[in-house]
């Protein structure tokens, strides 16, 4: 949370040096007995999910359940990864998350450019409805959604499952806003020397646009490989399966062998756990941008 | 895919509120926009016809995503109000039923309880979540150390999917031997039944809902408590504002509009709350936790009745619609109001 963390803002800094009004403070570390515990609550669901992960199944049954493994058993990832399902549900939840990330970037910041920068019949008209598309709830959706995939052939296949992601009105308005804010300068210097729209996009804006596109990355990846209702949806067969939808079969099947559930799901959560670590910085950037500021 | 309301205070760019003129076209526009004078003045003559051949590339770089947008949104929208008037189990030819799936909904009890589930989620969810994230927010914004930390602690179980939590609670809170109620056996509580108990389960998923949508609400509210404009606060101190005051005064009218944004952005979220709900209870015990997600996901692809599972999502999105726009239009209507009334005095 490092972008927030950084910089604290010149109203706290007075505040805590505002001790001379004569009111009781906290001293400096009480706040440490309120906020670690609440920290803890935040924490301890993960840390234990960590340290179940690598229990054995005998410490796992045992009531009450051991706090803290005794050694560290990789049986349940063993059996996980020995799984002949499970390292394909990995690899389409990949397929499909990569293939929306990317589309949304190419297709929103295309769609976005042309929004921001060009002047064509009806786009405004056209920006209106494309915002106006994302106040529809998803439920309203979902099931004429899956008659149309099921129209093209598509589901139980990957298909269904990338085609809807495969960019969304937010991309393409966050693309617009940021472009917009960009000056126009240098791009005009390259378009009167002959470069063409396409040219220009790739080679002067988008260089440029290194926080609209982590943002958009960031919030797609986030939203597709989290994804359970669509997949639940469109996907009947197992070797179709995202590792979320395999994640609540596995649940099912395999309820004795909790340290192999446990595993599974410290394998489902890790990817995007990995990346909020790696990119924090985007992660808080794009969260915040989401909802208030451009 | 969650969709994402859209973004209430991104101010409309300046350069960008100009009226939508063609700038091909007009051979004669030469008034003087300093800001991007190649767009305005009569461009030279290879120029012009690029900017008149522009038209078409718009239309290149716009269309895949209006397509697939509007598609896969105008297209199903229009398909829902069909097929709510329709019986359709989504295999065999659908019949005309008219109003008859809306007249069973208003009669169907368990369509009524998953409205009520729904709006006594939202009702819990909402305000504790934007109150707890306030308050966490007001603290973490100290200067206080190791807070970078208590912020990551806070925000990290957003990350986590409703799969994954759904997985994970269910196994911390299994009533036989979860590690819960082991704990509460140390603390001499008798076992609870959590998410088996009818009594207990919603409010439990309203806790695990907590548990990972706060860190959201407290990341917003900590990015507007940094644009707080310190002048303000400077003013009301020197005024004598205590604390208190200041909160009360100053830093909470400034945080309304972020307030307002997480109040529509958690409703949205919690009304179409399902994930946690399948992965964890399936809608039980005895229907306690079925939420109006789920009852037409039931509806549609489980009893394969999906006209009324459509007619269910239609009566929720004309009540979200409701209330939602009515608000606004009330909104609306009184600024015009006060500014014809502002108007009058003027003219008087």
């Amino acid at each position: 949370m490092s972008a927030t963390a950084d910089s604290p803002s010149p109203s706290t800094a007075r505040r805590a040096g505002g001790a001379q009004r004569g009111r009781i403070r906290l001293p400096f570390s009480a706040w440490h007995l309120l906020l670690a515990p609440l920290a803890l609550v935040f924490a301890v669901p993960l840390i234990w999910l960590l340290l179940s992960s690598v229990m054995s199944d005998a410490e796992i049954n045992r009531f009450p359940p051991a706090l803290w493994p005794s050694e560290i058993d990789l049986g349940g990832y063993r059996y996980v990864l020995g799984n002949a399902m499970f390292p394909r549900w990995f690899a389409n939840s990949l397929i499909v998350s990569v293939a929306a990330v990317a589309s949304n970037l190419l297709l929103g910041a295309l769609g976005g450019y042309a929004f921001a920068r060009m002047r064509f019949a009806g786009s405004r008209i056209l920006m209106a409805l494309m915002l106006a598309t994302m106040a529809i709830p998803f439920q309203l959706t979902m099931i004429p959604t899956f008659l149309v995939m099921k129209q093209l052939g598509l589901i139980d296949t990957l298909g269904a499952l990338i085609v809807p992601s495969l960019v969304t009105p937010f991309a393409v308005f966050l693309f617009r806003q940021f472009f917009l804010s960009l000056p126009r300068e240098l791009e005009e210097a390259a378009w009167m020397d002959g470069c063409s729209r396409l040219r220009v996009l790739f080679l002067v804006v988008l260089p440029l646009s290194r926080p609209a596109l982590s943002t958009v990355a960031v919030l797609t990846f986030l939203t597709t490989w989290n994804d359970l209702t669509w997949p639940l949806i469109a996907i009947n067969h197992d070797t179709q399966y995202t590792l979320q939808l395999g994640l609540t079969t596995f649940q099912g099947q395999h309820h004795t062998r909790w340290s192999a559930v446990m595993a599974g799901n410290v394998i489902t959560v890790l990817p995007v756990l990995l990346a909020f670590l790696f990119a924090q910085k985007s992660f808080i950037q794009s969260i915040t941008s989401s909802g208030i500021k451009g | 895919m969650p969709r994402l309301p859209t973004p209430l205070t991104l101010p409309e760019r300046k350069h960008d509120a100009r009226p939508d003129g063609d700038h091909t076209g007009h051979g004669d526009d030469t008034d003087g926009d300093a800001s991007s004078p190649s767009f305005r003045r009569p461009p030279p003559g290879p120029l012009r016809r690029r900017l008149r051949g522009e038209q078409a590339t718009a239309w290149m770089f716009v269309s895949p995503s209006v397509l697939i947008i509007l598609g896969l949104s105008v297209v199903p929208v229009a398909w829902s109000l069909l097929l709510s008037f329709r019986a359709d189990d989504l295999v065999t030819p659908s019949r005309w039923v008219g109003l008859g799936n809306y007249r069973a909904l208003v009669q169907d009890p368990h369509f009524g309880q998953a409205v009520r589930n729904t709006v006594l989620y939202t009702g819990l969810y909402v305000p504790a979540s934007i109150g707890l994230g306030l308050a966490l927010a007001l603290v973490l914004n100290r200067r206080i150390r190791l807070v970078g930390l208590y912020r990551t602690l806070v925000f990290v179980p957003f990350v986590v999917s409703a799969t994954a939590q759904g997985v994970l609670f269910s196994f911390v809170l299994d009533p036989d031997f979860g590690v819960a109620n082991s704990v509460l056996h140390k603390l001499g509580v008798s076992p609870q039944g959590f998410l088996t108990d009818p009594g207990q389960a919603l409010p439990v998923l309203v806790a695990i809902s907590l548990w990972s949508g706060t860190g959201f609400c407290v990341v917003v509210i900590l990015a507007a408590l940094q644009d707080v404009p310190p002048s303000l606060t400077e003013a009301a101190r020197l005024d004598g504002a205590g604390r208190w005051h200041l909160l009360r005064h100053v830093v909470l009218p400034s945080l309304t509009p972020v307030l307002t944004f997480l109040l529509l952005w958690q409703t949205i979220n919690a009304l179409q709350v399902f994930d946690l709900v399948y992965v964890t209870t399936k809608g039980g015990p005895l229907g306690s936790t079925t939420v109006i997600v789920y009852f037409i996901w039931e509806q549609a692809f489980k009893n394969f009745t999906a006209g009324y599972g459509a007619a269910a999502a239609y009566a929720l999105a004309l009540a979200l619609l409701l209330v939602f726009a009515v608000p606004r239009l009330v909104r609306a209507a009184r600024g015009r109001a006060r500014a014809t009334r502002r108007l009058e005095g003027a003219a008087r």
